[in-house]
């Protein structure tokens, strides 16, 4: 039994559906229809299994944290999203939605960004099938990940800063859609996380689920049973956390315990803790939990975290959280920084700031001494080099 | 029969239909603006109720929403500004926003309260009709709306005739792929489209929007359809001119001379 499939209709509960502007219906319907038979055929299966470990380095290593393990009483693993090539979990999605697109016959590609790190991964991925590559980032996030904004620009992709709103990634979402909405006949729009219109955020927990795939068969190899007791991941809009846990959704021996961004606090209001603050209603063609007024009207959120900072979370996270099968911690900006250091200085990994929110679950978790933790590193910290530095020199 | 079904019946052509964003340029600005659309000439006005991630809207209509907003605009207090309307002015009025607003005033507590205030219709463009026949058009029926649904370029002719089934008041046809903003003029391939839809003989009368914003792209609009709407221009206009009178003034001349 699967309670976190979607319904015919594209919903997980109440959560999902596909809210666009009848301009996009078309294409929405298009990608519907035949997403799921194309990622089933033998042909898809064989390019994006090849690319995935020859080009991206699958799989990814699930490595046993001996240090960390010993301090917090406990098994844990790292799932190494981190090792993949261009840093994150992010280039699983992007290349297998990059061979969807080429199979639909499209030829121009567009995504947006936060961290940078989707923008990287699909301006890469575009590189690699030689297609036309526009990415959407908030001017907010254009200054604090710089040197993705380069490697972006590096690999032949156009970087479009977005001024509206807080210049984040809600507005780079706003901001793609509306491209979309202009050029609905030969663009693809590669979405980033598990959230958006039906089918996305499916599809990209489906992209995703090759992280659980793996963990699978890696824990069984290390520790003789093919699940763990903890699953831990940062969630956003949710990517890497769905691909972390999708093999293990209906597994109830399995706890699954996610890290939103707390910002400052949630009672300071700065924050991207959109399940542990929100309320329902629909952004960017979903209807999920989302930070609004009384009235509707989007909050704009903070987090120290690009990838992190939205005000919203994809709907299958929405049913998870909604049932009590997922229990999500708000992590604030003070404990991920000193999570990061403590995994930087404990095991010689320096993570992405949005991957330190999950290690800064740890020290609230109360665990028996065979308990067996996997807990996904999403993505490398270099593009977070100039945060971590102002925090050091703070501290010195 | 309800105020938009009448202007149809009444008038076959050259309709003109114009968009405001609530709460600007001013906040209290609504009911003023209404009255002076109105004794312009101008045969239906959109309310446009403000979002704050608009994502069928061009940067004009965006601008416009993010200044009422910071004003203080809500929908409670742009009902209580309409409170009076129906006293002045007699053309159909109809509300326009996007559904998050809709869902958090809840849907029928809005039926109710456009009821309640003399409003005729409602557009909803990110509501897919889907959604809205299956969830919400026996709530609208049930208050007497008109609900209005937009076809585009995009959609297949089989959609077209099964929004035109459940649309009542007017279709609203969307010009061209692209978000609300001004066009210089519409080219061939938008021709055809209109020509297109005008053969389909749809039950509903059409009227064209997005992109039109001078007489080229009104009479245009008015060859293919019963008549336009116009928002984008008209937010333009507001923001050039000194009074809300001159910018209604303006507006009808760049159309219509």
């Amino acid at each position: 039994m699967n309670n976190y499939e979607i319904d015919e209709k594209g919903f997980y509960g109440e959560f999902g559906g596909a809210f666009v502007p009848e301009i996009l219906q078309k294409n929405v319907t298009e990608l519907q229809n035949c997403y799921r038979q194309i990622m089933e055929s033998d042909e898809f299966k064989q390019e994006f299994h090849a690319l995935l470990r020859d080009y991206v380095g699958r799989p990814s290593p699930l490595y046993y944290a001996k240090r960390m393990s010993e301090k917090y009483g406990c098994k844990l693993y790292l799932k190494r999203e981190d090792l993949n090539h261009t840093g994150a979990h992010k280039i699983n999605n992007s290349l297998g939605q990059i061979l969807l697109a080429k199979k639909m016959g499209k030829t121009r590609i567009i995504a947006e960004t936060g961290a940078g790190q989707h923008g990287v991964a699909t301006a890469t991925a575009c590189a690699l099938m030689n297609m036309e590559c526009i990415v959407y980032m908030g001017a907010t996030d254009v200054e604090r990940q710089r040197p993705n904004v380069e490697r972006m620009r590096m690999l032949g992709a156009t970087v479009v800063p977005v001024q509206s709103g807080n210049k984040t990634l809600k507005d780079a979402c706003n901001e793609a859609i509306r491209d979309w909405c202009c050029n609905p006949k030969n663009t693809f729009y590669i979405v980033g996380s598990t959230m958006g219109p039906h089918p996305y955020p499916d599809l990209v927990a489906k992209m995703q689920s090759v992280i659980s795939e793996e963990i699978k068969w890696q824990i069984k190899e290390k520790e003789g049973r093919d699940y763990p007791d903890y699953l831990m991941a940062c969630i956003g809009g949710g990517s890497n956390a769905a691909g972390t846990i999708y093999h293990y959704m209906n597994d109830e021996r399995v706890n699954i315990v996610l890290a939103e961004a707390g910002g400052l606090g949630v009672e300071t209001g700065q924050t991207a803790a959109s399940l542990n603050c929100g309320t329902i209603g629909v952004l960017h063609g979903s209807k999920m939990f989302v930070m609004q007024t009384d009235d509707g009207q989007i909050i704009e959120p903070y987090s120290i975290s690009a990838g992190l900072d939205y005000p919203g979370v994809g709907p299958m996270h929405c049913k998870m959280f909604q049932d009590g099968r997922s229990k999500v911690l708000p992590i604030t900006d003070d404990e991920a920084l000193a999570a990061a250091f403590e995994l930087t200085r404990m095991e010689g990994i320096i993570p992405a700031l949005e991957s330190a929110h999950a290690l800064a679950i740890l020290p609230h978790m109360k665990f028996k001494k065979d308990d067996v933790v996997v807990l996904t590193v999403s993505g490398r910290g270099d593009k977070d080099m100039q945060t971590y530095l102002k925090h050091m020199h703070k501290q010195d | 029969m309800t105020r938009i079904k009448e202007l149809f019946d009444k008038k076959q052509n050259d309709i003109l239909s114009v968009y405001f964003t609530s709460g600007f340029p001013n906040l209290n600005d609504a009911p003023h603006i209404i009255k002076a659309l109105a004794d312009g000439g101008v045969d239906m006005i959109e309310i446009g109720i403000p979002f704050s991630d608009p994502l069928a809207d061009g940067p004009v209509i965006q601008n416009s929403s993010n200044i009422a907003l910071k004003n203080g605009i809500s929908q409670k207090l742009l009902f209580e500004q309409l409170k009076d309307i129906r006293k002045t002015v007699n053309i159909p009025l109809i509300f326009m926003g996007y559904i998050n607003c809709t869902l958090q005033y809840g849907f029928e507590n809005l039926c109710k309260k456009a009821v309640e205030l003399g409003i005729d219709g409602l557009i909803i463009p990110d509501l897919p009709f889907e959604i809205y026949k299956n969830e919400y058009k026996s709530i609208v029926d049930k208050y007497g709306l008109d609900f209005i649904l937009l076809i585009t370029p995009e959609t297949p002719e089989s959609r077209i005739r099964e929004i035109d089934e459940i649309s009542s008041g007017f279709i609203y046809m969307v010009s061209s792929a692209s978000t609300t903003g001004a066009q210089n003029s519409f080219n061939d391939e938008k021709q055809a489209y209109f020509n297109r839809i005008k053969q389909m003989n749809l039950k509903n009368p059409t009227l064209v929007g997005f992109g039109v914003s001078n007489k080229a792209t009104y009479d245009a609009a008015c060859a293919n359809a019963r008549g336009a709407i116009i928002g984008s221009a008209f937010i333009k206009s507001l923001q050039e001119n000194p009074t809300i009178e001159q910018a209604v003034s303006s507006l009808i001349k760049k159309v219509k001379e």
